[in-house]
């Protein structure tokens, strides 16, 4: 169990350069969650953590220790592959076993924690049979038994889950939470899956373009997001984004005017804002609410109904699409026009550059409580 | 699926069983041509060479051939034993063939395995030294077999003339027809020819290999010489085995390349060569067809246990 620390890594593949700088501290114990949408380098970080590729530039620690030149079993680290990467040829037992036996321990020794690991994993009626005879699930629940007999520093997860069934997912999901849990171990997890990262991680690293958005706890930033990119990708569905200019702004709230003239009241921090100003509004679906009258109105285009959850697509009078959710049955009728409100306190104001006004959030538990009401 | 039979089972049965009709009549249409061709260029020339292996055949007549049975593979007469089972130079034959295709095709895939690793692994201009390394096995047995011939030529051969200048050797050696490097000149030269079809072979059967376990193995720490034998090598080894046994066949059939280094020498005579010496230089057609069908019996016994070995290892396995 180890400390990890990168400072200012870069990585490049010829001329591109992939990651750019990275800074990050993972605690020893922590579960960090690094999330993004595709091609932004979180794979990439994972494997110059675990060795697999080398750092064009910058440092990376674990336990303390400088290991930019060591081997990945000198970094004693152990990684879940996507793929499980599972040898074929091999049974359950000599698939976690193998790497041990190689580094010369002891037949009694090996046996004992392969059993061990098998235990933890449910797999011990599974020991004598090929990958190939396993379900996915399975199969991953080997990879996993493979990384805990290693005893590592640090575990690494490389989108274990993505190669698996809904419901299977959920599953092992509970299963590597319940994992941590008991092993109090460091693990780095890339996923880009927002779900998988908001229910696993104590922190989580988005990542866009081989650059860190935002760190932080899953409901800092859920609430607290830095900027427009880290405000769009966590949540689903997806934050609303609407444009407009500042018509009044003190410390304590902003007035956005939005195209179509109607006023938003967004109690942000204010006090850099200037009338003006163009800036973007963000509300998350979940906040928006249809009302008999006030905020802005708006046409709905479409309606989806979920049974528990219900979401209304709705055109603006400037032409824009906002997604509405709402709960149980859509009272809406599709093609008829509503009035939707905004609380002010659960508005993020974004300047043109992306970068979000602070919002004035003292106690996260009580606005937990309020987005779950 | 499970109902339906149970509920109109004729009517299934009589829909089911004209499809299959039908889809057998295609199948044959689809085979007939093969069949026929084969029959005709490999099935007639077989069961005649068969049937003239039981006749005193000779080339100068062959109509006046009589049945003489086994008479060609083994005959007493007075108390001395005659036949080809009890020819030396058969045996001798024999003994050449399964020499240069043990040796041959042992050289060949260790060769082939190397070659095949380093094509595997990924470098500037890979594509044209995987086409380069193809070129032996473009070249036709004959042309290459007389190229080979004239370097090992014992006056004019510029093997010799290189090992002469570098001082390995004091005078030129007549590679191919001292008996001492006679069989060894010839595995050499099907060496270089054979190899790279080797190579490609267990390089297909790499490129299959997932890349996934390989990273896994350096998470694990496992020293690259031990990933060779524990991972890649079992992995690969239903491809390996169809390439040994596609080689070996082809090796105990060898003709071409040996009768154009060293002639009938009976120093690298294989079976094929006998069996043509036999049928053609001596013009005793039943004789030498009694070899041809030694030849084939041996093969195909080759073939035969090497496919139930293989079988017993794949339901072993699954």
């Amino acid at each position: 169990m180890a400390d990890v620390n990168l400072r200012n890594a870069i990585k490049e593949f010829g001329k591109t350069r992939i990651i750019h700088g990275v800074d990050l501290d993972i605690k020893d114990g922590e579960f960090v969650v690094f999330v993004g949408p595709s091609g932004c380098g979180k794979s990439t970080l994972l494997r110059l953590i675990a060795g697999l590729e080398d750092i064009t530039a910058g440092e990376l620690y674990i336990d303390g220790e400088l290991v930019n030149q060591k081997s990945p079993k000198e970094r004693q680290i152990a990684m879940v592959f996507q793929s499980y990467a599972l040898y074929p040829h091999m049974n359950v037992y000599e698939n976690m076993a193998f790497g041990l036996e190689l580094s010369g321990g002891s037949k009694e020794e090996v046996k004992q924690k392969v059993m061990e690991a098998a235990r933890i994993l449910e797999l011990e009626p599974l020991l004598e049979r090929k990958p190939k005879q396993l379900s996915g699930g399975q199969r991953q629940r080997v990879a996993i038994g493979r990384a805990i007999v290693r005893n590592p520093k640090v575990f690494l997860f490389d989108e274990p889950l993505s190669n698996l069934d809904a419901a299977l997912r959920v599953q092992m999901r509970i299963e590597i939470a319940k994992l941590h849990k008991d092993m109090q171990a460091t693990m780095v997890y890339v996923t880009h899956d927002q779900v998988e990262a908001m229910t696993l991680a104590d922190r989580i690293v988005v990542l866009n373009a081989g650059r860190v958005e935002q760190v932080g706890s899953p409901l800092e930033l859920y609430h607290k997001p830095r900027n427009k990119f880290v405000a769009g990708f966590i949540g689903s569905p997806k934050m609303n984004f609407l444009e407009g200019t500042v018509v009044d702004a003190s410390a304590t709230s902003i007035t956005v005017q939005l195209i179509d003239g109607a006023s938003v009241c967004a109690n942000v921090d204010g006090s850099k804002a200037e009338v003006g100003q163009k800036v973007s509004l963000g509300i998350r679906p979940e906040h928006l609410s249809v009302t008999e009258s006030g905020g802005f109105s708006g046409h709905v285009d479409v309606i989806e109904e979920l049974g528990e959850s219900h979401f209304l697509y709705v055109r603006t009078q400037s032409g824009e699409v906002i997604t509405v959710q709402g709960t149980g049955d859509a009272k809406a009728k599709r093609g008829s026009t509503c009035q939707l409100a905004v609380p002010s306190d659960l508005a993020h104001v974004f300047d043109e550059n992306g970068l979000a006004f602070s919002r004035h959030l003292k106690d996260l538990a009580a606005e937990k409580l309020a987005a779950q009401a | 699926m499970s109902t339906a039979p149970n509920s109109s089972p004729p009517l299934t049965k009589v829909k089911r069983s004209n499809l299959t009709a039908s889809r057998l009549r295609a199948a044959l249409l689809f085979l007939a041509p093969m069949l026929i061709v084969l029959a005709a260029v490999a099935g007639w020339p077989l069961i005649r060479t068969i049937y003239l292996a039981f006749t005193d055949a000779n080339l100068t007549d062959l109509s006046s051939a009589q049945f003489i049975g086994f008479e060609n593979f083994y005959a007493v007469y007075d108390g001395e034993t005659y036949g080809l089972l009890v020819d030396p130079e058969w045996w001798n034959a024999v003994w050449n063939t399964v020499k240069f295709s043990l040796i041959s095709v042992s050289l060949e895939t260790i060769f082939g395995m190397a070659v095949a690793l380093v094509l595997h692994a990924s470098f500037k201009g890979r594509g044209i030294v995987r086409a380069a390394v193809l070129i032996p096995w473009g070249i036709p047995t004959i042309v290459s077999a007389k190229m080979w011939g004239w370097m090992l030529h014992d006056q004019l051969g510029i093997i010799n003339g290189m090992l002469m200048s570098v001082g390995l050797i004091h005078e030129p050696i007549a590679w191919t027809a001292n008996p001492d490097t006679a069989m060894w000149s010839v595995i050499m030269v099907d060496v270089w020819k054979t190899t790279p079809f080797m190579a490609l072979l267990i390089l297909a059967g790499l490129q299959m290999l997932p890349s996934d376990i390989y990273e896994a193995a350096k998470v694990d720490g496992v020293h690259p010489v031990k990933v060779f034998f524990k991972i890649t090598l079992p992995l690969i080894r239903p491809a390996l085995m169809v390439a040994i046994v596609f080689r070996a066949l082809d090796a105990l059939r060898i003709f071409d390349l040996i009768y154009v280094l060293t002639s009938s020498s009976t120093n690298t005579m294989s079976m094929s060569v006998y069996a043509r010496q036999q049928l053609v230089d001596f013009q005793e057609v039943g004789y030498g067809s009694a070899a041809a069908t030694l030849l084939f019996l041996i093969i195909a016994l080759f073939t035969a246990v090497t496919l139930t070995a293989g079988k017993v290892k794949l339901s072993e396995e699954a």
